[in-house]
């Protein structure tokens, strides 16, 4: 798909998503059961992405110490259960990240 | 607000991926301007570095951005009598941040006997405040992109800025049954061609979670009636 058309569509996606209850309010109420599912949108998307991204950083499982992105991952969760800051997580994971980098070769 | 410099930093990185993906720099702001939601543009790019296909990559965006549903719904009430036009517009500004400051301040003044009529006025200044923002540093990071090299592993912090979101998110056993499932399953279907392990994952994590919570309502229904099984 040529890239524009690709954006233009994210972009009509993501606007008709928007505009959606704000377009159509007084005509449809979302079951109780529709707002439950979208409630898990995002834990469900954003572990869709982390898992694969620590757990297999080549492409395939490697639960080793020699996973660098896994610990430092697992250092960055602790970091954001501990204090829910966002900036803090990424510094400390990125740190920890190129720390392990240097120390223990792949 | 401080919510906009917070906003700066993953503008930024999202213009440096961007460039390491490979788009060109007129691609890269345009999906900031078009799109203008930043989970989606990080997943996005990643996808387009990937090669997957257009099909695959319009239905994650659509998935990472249903959540957005539950702010229209929410926000809907208090635009109801503006004319379509100022619907439209202000539903294109309808980002995570601007939902966040917007109804938090409608809450507010809800309480008080004094509602204001000009209140779209509000979300309207936070959505274009946010656009503004974003753009900028959009900008910035395209403009520094070009000179991050690979060795700085900077696409690890897409990983790391959702850990951010999710983790303290885990507030219950079901947003825990969805995460935890929707991540095992991504593992599983990694394999899978064109990239639909993403989808699969959030769809499967999502059943899970509505399966725990339909469990959990209903031991809790037995519960009250005095049932003991």
């Amino acid at each position: 798909m040529n890239v524009w058309l690709l954006l233009i569509c994210m972009g009509l996606v993501t606007y008709a998503i928007r505009l959606s209850m704000i377009g159509l309010i007084g005509r449809v109420n979302l079951p109780p059961i529709i707002q439950w599912a979208l409630c898990l949108v995002p834990p469900a998307v954003l572990s869709a992405i982390i898992f694969p991204e620590l757990l297999m950083p080549g492409g395939t499982l490697d639960l080793s110490f020699g996973n660098h992105r896994l610990l430092a991952g697992a250092l960055a969760a602790a970091v954001a259960w501990r204090t829910k800051n966002v900036l803090l997580t990424i510094g400390v994971g990125m740190v920890a990240l190129w720390v392990l980098q240097a120390v223990i070769p792949h | 607000m401080p919510i906009l410099l917070g906003v700066v930093p993953f503008g930024m990185i999202y213009g440096v991926l961007a460039m390491g993906a490979g788009l060109t720099v007129g691609a890269a702001m345009a999906m900031s301007s078009i799109v203008f939601a930043g989970s989606a543009q990080f997943v996005g790019v990643q996808l387009i570095h990937s090669g997957a296909p257009g099909m695959v990559i319009v239905f994650t965006t659509f998935i990472v951005n249903l959540r957005h549903i539950l702010y229209s719904a929410s926000i809907a009430p208090y635009l109801a009598r503006l004319n379509p036009r100022w619907k439209w517009l202000l539903a294109y500004l309808l980002t995570d941040e601007a939902y966040a400051v917007t109804i938090t301040r409608y809450n507010q003044e809800s309480a008080s006997p004094v509602i204001s009529a000009n209140r779209h006025w509000y979300l309207l200044g936070a959505g274009l405040a946010m656009w503004i923002t974003w753009q900028v540093s959009t900008a910035a990071g395209i403009f520094l992109g070009a000179q991050v090299p690979s060795s700085w592993s900077l696409d690890f912090t897409i990983a790391l800025t959702f850990i951010a979101l999710v983790v303290p998110a885990l507030r219950d056993r079901t947003s825990v049954a969805a995460a935890l499932s929707a991540g095992i399953i991504a593992v599983l279907a990694f394999g899978l061609p064109y990239k639909l392990g993403l989808i699969v994952a959030a769809i499967g994590g999502m059943a899970i979670g509505l399966w725990v919570e339909a469990r959990q309502s209903l031991r809790a229904h037995r519960h009250e009636r005095g049932d003991s099984r």
